[in-house]
């Protein structure tokens, strides 16, 4: 039962520790103090006097996965983001701006993407990133696409609006600017479905790596130009917001409420994963998928990201890809990879960050997987720069396997 | 989602009950709202270790036959003498299935040492931890008593003063490592789970030996806290081959290391099995019709309802809110299933703590075949297995592992006979 009588559910801690066994950067980093520490034993004090906040906070990717541990539904990760955001004296620089900016970054970047890709991928510029602003020189950058998704679907948008059922998409700046193919996969299953896409009216970047960079009034303007865009949508067109990355939708769903105060209760229900939407259609039996006959067997490792494992979703995107008669689904362990976003970015970061992933990345070695398959965009870049494996969204591989 | 069985609450009754349902073939899904008291674990899992009149059962399998008498609302009642024999047996097989290596038998209790030091009984306990045949001795002359520095939840005094009064001679060292100087910098998460993670490094674990091996002298046992590695299993196997000596574990204050390690092993080998897990989610209610339980909702997946033929009550006790308690009365929050408690809350406590707490056996009422009764009337497909039972106080009588066990194990048998 959920019982909520505090804020964060703060109360309901007893002190039970379970959550300190499953924080992936504690067992890594001893400069953090915890989920416990920094959670609610360090809130007990906060709330006495602010003083007590204490910046090593910092150390926390908000994996969320001391929430899901907790036997008592306390919301652990909440509260140390919210202490963050309220007592943290630190203030964002040009880095947490570059990083934080995926939108912004995108836009300057998507015309000029072949120079830009090889630019950031040059040891010098990496040197002096590393030198000057404290991105890591070992870490690699997404390319970007030479054109956006939005540019793309703009292009198709009568032959979308013909379908008469519609779903709006939430393609986030991944999908935009790095990886439009994966929105066009998306539109395929879609119009297979007989179903079209549309654009929401104005999309942001959904702020995700704006709160965890400290830019909280960013993030709020842009959350109420999404949440004001998703409601013309769900409320008055009754029209489904689905997303493909399971962060932003996650941030949508949760972070905007419970960090950046965004009321969003009348339109929660009404943003989903696709991967959920889909499965709740195929379960209906209105529909059905064509898959290609003889396709080549592809062995899958399905690695469940944080913000997948803290909504629970990952049964769905579990149950499209072994519905594809040629895959062969392996499920890993779900544990943090380690990147968080933009955490694993940033040069005293990197260490832990790889240190949290080496399990996992030993596992997908171990595991003879062709490819490894993942709802989460950072996940992807992450496991791609630390195993031999590629990575490819549950609704690429699902797509491509479409007759 | 259409399941054959859905149980909610993933702790020992859960994982039990899902592994057995899912061994015979059945498609099970697990919701569990966040982790489990495994958590807690002392390394023993208890059977029977006492009657309700205070009595010492020292042969669980005769001890149960006189349950009925002082006890008839005792779920093992239920479940009569002569299957609980049985199902004491394969519940041990399927922890051995599992991975989980557990030494006893449900013919005779065993010792456990506790952390405080004194010997408790006990009917399993895992592989590795320290046992005794005898109530009042352990096996050894002497021991040799290894810590790891500034590593507080582990009482050395405690343990060597009660060993002494039991003959045995204790000499207490602690050890330091350079893993350890590396997490002692934050002194408040030196828990048993940090320091076990690095003797999942090997090297880390020859280092220890090396120390272990210098300060043993010639006690006949080295013991330690049981923190010897989280995904490493075998430490204390290759700290005996190392060392040549006799190696056990005690338990620490929690987390519980092993406790943490079955509960993977045992979600492991569901999910082997078929099984679907849902960790962090919580039901929030259902649809009946008529007497049948047709759909449960949670937290997680809204509107898409989770649909089985049977539903399985594991969702454990107060510390898990299967139970929750307020001012006036006791109630089983999800189902609103019938609870059995003492309507005069002057009566749920005893003023001497140490006794027999009225509210332990407080829970939810059920008929002889396990299934859940709302308003006086039977839920077909509703059963109830583990903590959250009524008629049993787990503390005083140590049965708080067997009837998890067996009592997921029985309705397990009786969902699959259903067919």
């Amino acid at each position: 039962m959920m019982t909520e009588t505090s804020e964060f559910n703060f109360e309901q801690c007893i002190k039970c520790t379970v959550c300190t066994v499953y924080c992936p950067v504690a067992a890594v980093n001893p400069l953090y103090p915890g989920p416990k520490q920094a959670g609610p034993d360090g809130e007990r004090l906060r709330l006495k006097r602010p003083e007590f906040f204490d910046e090593s906070l910092k150390w926390c990717l908000n994996c969320k996965r001391c929430e899901v541990a907790c036997p008592s539904n306390v919301r652990i990760g909440d509260i140390i983001q919210a202490a963050r955001i309220k007592h943290s004296k630190k203030k964002p620089g040009l880095r947490e701006y570059i990083l934080a900016n995926t939108d912004f970054m995108g836009t300057m970047a998507s015309p000029l993407a072949p120079i830009v890709n090889m630019a950031v991928g040059l040891k010098p510029v990496k040197v002096v990133m590393d030198k000057t602003i404290g991105i890591d020189h070992r870490r690699m950058f997404p390319k970007y696409a030479f054109g956006t998704f939005e540019s793309w679907l703009k292009r198709n948008r009568k032959k979308q609006a013909k379908f008469p059922r519609q779903v709006s998409y939430f393609h986030g700046c991944y999908v935009n600017y790095n990886n439009p193919q994966l929105g066009k996969d998306f539109v395929k299953i879609m119009n297979a479905l007989g179903i079209g896409v549309q654009l929401l009216e104005k999309e942001k970047c959904c702020g995700v790596a704006l709160i965890s960079n400290g830019l909280i009034d960013q993030a709020k303007r842009q959350g109420e130009v999404n949440i004001s865009s998703i409601r013309r949508s769900v409320v008055e067109n009754k029209i489904p917001v689905l997303g493909t990355s399971s962060t932003c939708t996650f941030t949508l769903r949760d972070e905007y409420p419970h960090l950046l105060g965004i009321e969003n209760k009348d339109v929660r229900d009404g943003i989903e994963l696709a991967t959920r939407y889909i499965y709740r259609l195929l379960s209906s039996g209105e529909v059905r998928l064509r898959f290609k006959k003889n396709a080549p067997k592809l062995r899958v490792a399905y690695h469940t990201a944080c913000h997948m494992e803290k909504l629970g979703w990952a049964y769905y995107s579990t149950e499209l890809l072994r519905m594809i008669p040629s895959v062969e689904l392996i499920q890993l362990d779900s544990q943090c990879c380690g990147i968080g976003g933009t955490y694993g970015f940033k040069k005293e970061n990197y260490a832990t960050s790889q240190a949290v992933g080496e399990g996992l990345f030993r596992k997908i070695e171990a595991s003879g997987c062709d490819v490894v398959s993942t709802d989460c965009e950072t996940c992807k870049w992450q496991i791609e720069m630390s195993t031999s494996k590629e990575v490819i969204h549950p609704l690429s591989i699902l797509a491509n396997a479409l007759e | 989602m259409k399941f054959d069985t859905v149980i909610i609450g993933g702790g020992l009754a859960g994982l039990t009950c899902g592994i057995r349902l899912a061994k015979a073939g059945q498609r099970c899904a697990i919701v569990s709202s966040g982790q489990s008291a495994l958590h807690f674990s002392s390394g023993s899992l208890d059977l029977l270790n006492a009657l309700p009149d205070g009595s010492v059962v020292t042969n669980p399998m005769e001890g149960v036959k006189l349950l009925a008498e002082q006890a008839p609302e005792h779920p093992y009642v239920k479940i009569g003498a002569e299957r609980f024999a049985v199902l004491a047996t394969e519940a041990a097989e399927l922890l051995s299935e599992a991975g989980v290596a557990t030494m006893g038998e449900a013919l005779k209790n065993h010792y456990r040492l506790t952390p405080m030091g004194v010997l408790k009984s006990t009917w399993l306990t895992f592989k590795g931890y320290v046992t005794s045949d005898k109530a009042d001795a352990l096996p050894w002359k002497s021991v040799a008593l290894f810590n790891a520095e500034g590593f507080l939840d582990f009482y050395t005094q405690f343990l060597s003063d009660e060993m002494r009064k039991m003959g045995t001679e204790c000499k207490v060292h602690t050890f330091n490592l350079p893993a350890l100087e590396n997490i002692r910098q934050n002194p408040t998460e030196m828990r048993s789970a940090n320091i076990a993670r690095i003797f999942d490094n090997e090297d880390t674990l020859s280092e220890l030996a090396a120390i272990i091996s210098r300060e043993m002298g010639d006690a006949e046992a080295v013991l330690l806290p049981a923190v010897l590695g989280v995904d490493c299993r075998d430490g204390v196997a290759k700290l005996e081959k190392r060392l040549a000596r006799k190696v056990a574990v005690v338990a620490t204050l929690p987390p519980s290391v092993p406790g943490l390690q079955v509960q993977t092993l045992l979600r492991r080998y569901f999910q082997e099995l078929g099984g679907v897990y849902l960790l962090g989610d919580t039901a929030t209610g259902y649809k009946s019709e008529g007497d049948n339980v047709t759909a449960l909702y949670t937290n997680n997946h809204g509107d898409i309802a989770l649909k089985a033929d049977n539903y399985v009550l594991a969702t454990g006790s107060y510390f898990s809110q299967g139970l929750v308690a307020s001012n006036g009365e006791v109630v089983e929050p999800l189902f609103g299933v019938d609870v059995a408690y003492d309507k005069v809350r002057s009566n749920w406590y005893e003023r001497d703590m140490f006794s027999a707490q009225p509210y332990e056996s407080f829970g939810v009422v059920t008929n002889a075949e396990l299934q859940a009764i709302r308003g006086g009337r039977k839920v077909d497909n509703l059963y109830a297995v583990g903590a959250g039972l009524a008629g049993f106080n787990a503390v005083k009588q140590g049965c708080g592992a067997g009837v998890s066990m067996l009592t997921a194990m029985s309705v397990a048998d009786k969902i699959l006979s259903k067919r």
